[in-house]
């Protein structure tokens, strides 16, 4: 595997600055600071309980620190709201998968692309022909994404009833269903076979390569991290304790004692 | 054999999401439009009309209304009945009140008054969900029958509490027959489970759904939970209420706000239970298996089992219910309407099972 983005890397586009999140006495992350450059695929990387998923849940606003700034794309803030961010490009998928159970793959990746459909509850009573046309325009554009994602066979199979690896995978394409340019992954690959791994990886670096979406991704398969990513942040007990290209990261004294050394 | 998708192939997006995509299925659908509107008034008798045809398309018609927020917004509600007496009492109230106004108008003024009312008592929603939820919209019932039977303006000072619903005139048109009333609720009821389908199909039943099966997903998405609860609080109450109104003009004729009382409420949530929820198909079934059954069972235990000692025969309808429902809950949350799915599925590979 190369290294990724055929697209090449820009400005900041993201930056957080002295973020601090506790759940009462547990401090999840404290004074983190670090940002993210268009294009590119940054890692966040350390142990279980390190804060790896506080941080995307509050990029994107589902949790709100109790101290720092968010600036995405210039607007400074002290914390997102979800739709906020949603509304500005940003999409995610979850470390514990969270499709909608009761709907077909089909309609999962449609309500993806909710926010680009502007027709009101009326016109889809009335089966109006803007309602028609909006709901198929969109179709066209899901369709590319099952394509790319080679989920084709089970497009119309209820969500529920599918293998792990495949859940994972419509999860991908509800996220890339909005058109997202900043994406973010909680552990893609967790719990799949090498296969399964393989071609998840390939999808990472496609949708970064063909679409340039900056991607920000979380994984504890240390091969992988180190294969596709341009920028690794090292977490550990909620502070940070590495930032860097793959190569410093792993070269440093404080991530092998804190990460690499527990984990090999 | 009969029932093949093969050879049927679908050349456009648009054909491979229309409500029907396969023939035999639409043909199937058309030929029970027309025994619907064109048999059935030619042969049914007064009795059927108004003992079972119109209760059952009526109280189809809530149940479509619960169905969306319960089955497809996943807000448990306790309160159906109370939203049809708001319809039922608002139209009563326009037709009474403002000089000139159509029926149909007074219907959908009903309808909106009882959409009111379901996002005022659907705000606890944004806080609270599931058995409190519940208990919210129990508090709705009982507040909303207490105030139309204790506030003399809603029935217009009538001393029993009893309003008599004006005729049913329609563009000059006198609906006074049970025939005519049929055809009437038939025709709305068939229009406004269409406009549901439609709704469950787009965006807007997408974006129920999504609340309902894993809402911080939805809202990360950038589905504002807050408005799409209140659209289907609006929209379910909506359909109660001209269901509600309907109930009072062309099915019970004089009525009082107790007969939308909390036993109600429960029969059209049994509906969607038995039925299955999130189906607008589910909604009809439901409304079927709960108008017929104790028809049926009356005739059963009338002919076959006189013998049976009077304390288990009077009460065979809840027991039958109760195990109905217990059935549907534990082993078929979808209800009636997944049972006919998987029969289609089955007839679709025979004779080759497989
Ligand atoms: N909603 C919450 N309520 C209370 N505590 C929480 C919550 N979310 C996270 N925490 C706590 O914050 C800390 C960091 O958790 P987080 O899930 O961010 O870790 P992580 O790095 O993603 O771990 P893992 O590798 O196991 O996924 C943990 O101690 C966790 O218990
Ligand atoms: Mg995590």
């Amino acid at each position: 595997m190369t290294t990724a983005a055929a697209r090449p890397i820009g400005d900041v586009i993201l930056t957080l600055e002295h973020i601090s999140l506790a759940f009462g006495g547990v401090k999840a992350l404290a004074d983190i600071s670090f940002d993210v450059r268009e294009h590119e695929i940054r890692a966040i990387i350390g142990p279980n309980g390190a804060g790896k998923s506080s941080m995307l849940n509050v990029i994107n606003g589902v949790y709100r620190p109790q101290e720092g700034t968010i600036t995405f794309r210039g607007e400074v803030r002290r914390n997102m709201e979800p739709h906020h961010a949603a509304a500005q490009g940003i999409a995610r998928t979850f470390q514990n998968i969270a499709l909608f159970k009761g709907m077909s793959v089909l309609d999962n990746i449609m309500t993806g692309r909710n926010l680009r459909m502007r027709t009101s509850f009326i016109e889809h009573a009335l089966h109006w022909g803007r309602a028609n046309r909006e709901e198929i325009e969109n179709r066209h554009r899901v369709e590319e994404i099952i394509d790319f994602l080679e989920i084709q066979h089970i497009r119309k199979a209820p969500v529920g009833k599918l293998p792990y690896g495949l859940q994972k995978r419509v999860e991908l394409a509800r996220a890339l269903a909005a058109e997202p340019s900043l994406l973010l992954l909680d552990e893609p690959m967790a719990g799949m076979n090498v296969e399964e791994k393989q071609d998840m990886c390939r999808f990472v670096l496609d949708v970064n390569g063909q679409y340039g979406t900056t991607i920000v991704l979380i994984e504890h398969d240390m091969g992988v991290v180190m294969d596709i990513s341009d920028r690794v942040v090292v977490l550990d007990y909620g502070r940070k304790i590495g930032d860097g290209v793959p190569d410093e990261v792993r070269s440093s004294k404080a991530v092998i004692d804190a990460y690499l050394g527990a984990a090999h | 054999m009969f029932y093949r998708e093969a050879g049927q192939y679908k050349t456009t997006y648009e054909a491979d999401s229309a409500i029907f995509p396969i023939r035999q299925e639409r043909f199937a659908f058309w030929t029970f439009l027309v025994i619907a509107f064109v048999v059935v008034p030619l042969t049914a008798s007064p009795y059927l009309f108004s003992a079972i045809l119109i209760p059952f398309l009526i109280l189809a018609l809530a149940a479509i209304g619960l169905n969306i927020l319960t089955g497809y917004a996943g807000q448990l509600s306790l309160g159906s009945a109370a939203f049809m007496a708001v319809g039922a009492f608002a139209s009563y109230n326009f037709v009474l009140r403002v000089p000139g106004i159509p029926l149909l108008v007074a219907f959908g003024c009903g309808g909106l008054s009882a959409a009111a009312v379901g996002i005022l008592f659907g705000l606890p929603s944004l806080r609270i969900r599931g058995f409190y939820l519940a208990v919210a919209t129990l508090a709705a019932q009982f507040f909303i029958v207490w105030c139309l039977t204790k506030i003399g303006w809603f029935t217009n000072y009538s001393a029993s509490g009893v309003i008599t619903a004006q005729a049913l005139v329609i563009l000059g048109y006198t609906f006074d027959t049970p025939r005519a009333k049929y055809l009437l609720v038939l025709t709305i009821v068939a229009l406004m489970a269409l406009a549901a389908k439609n709704m469950a199909r787009s965006n807007t039943g997408r974006k129920w759904m999504a609340v309902r099966d894993m809402d911080v997903a939805a809202e990360v998405i950038g589905i504002r939970l807050m408005s799409s609860k209140l659209l289907a609080f609006a929209v379910s109450s909506f359909y109660c209420g001209v269901a509600g109104a309907l109930y009072a003009y062309a099915y019970l004729g004089t009525v009082e706000p107790e007969a939308y009382n909390l036993d109600l409420s429960f029969r059209i949530l049994f509906m969607i239970i038995i039925g299955g929820m999130g189906t607008i198909l589910g909604s009809f079934l439901g409304a079927a298996f709960i108008v017929l059954t104790p028809i049926l069972l009356n005739i059963f235990v009338h002919t076959f089992a006189q013998s049976l000692p009077s304390s288990v025969s009077s009460n065979l309808e809840p027991m039958v219910f109760g195990g109905m429902i217990i059935y549907f809950l534990v082993v078929e949350p979808h209800g009636l309407a997944r049972l006919w799915q998987i029969g289609k599925e089955k007839l679709r590979l025979w004779p080759f099972p497989h």
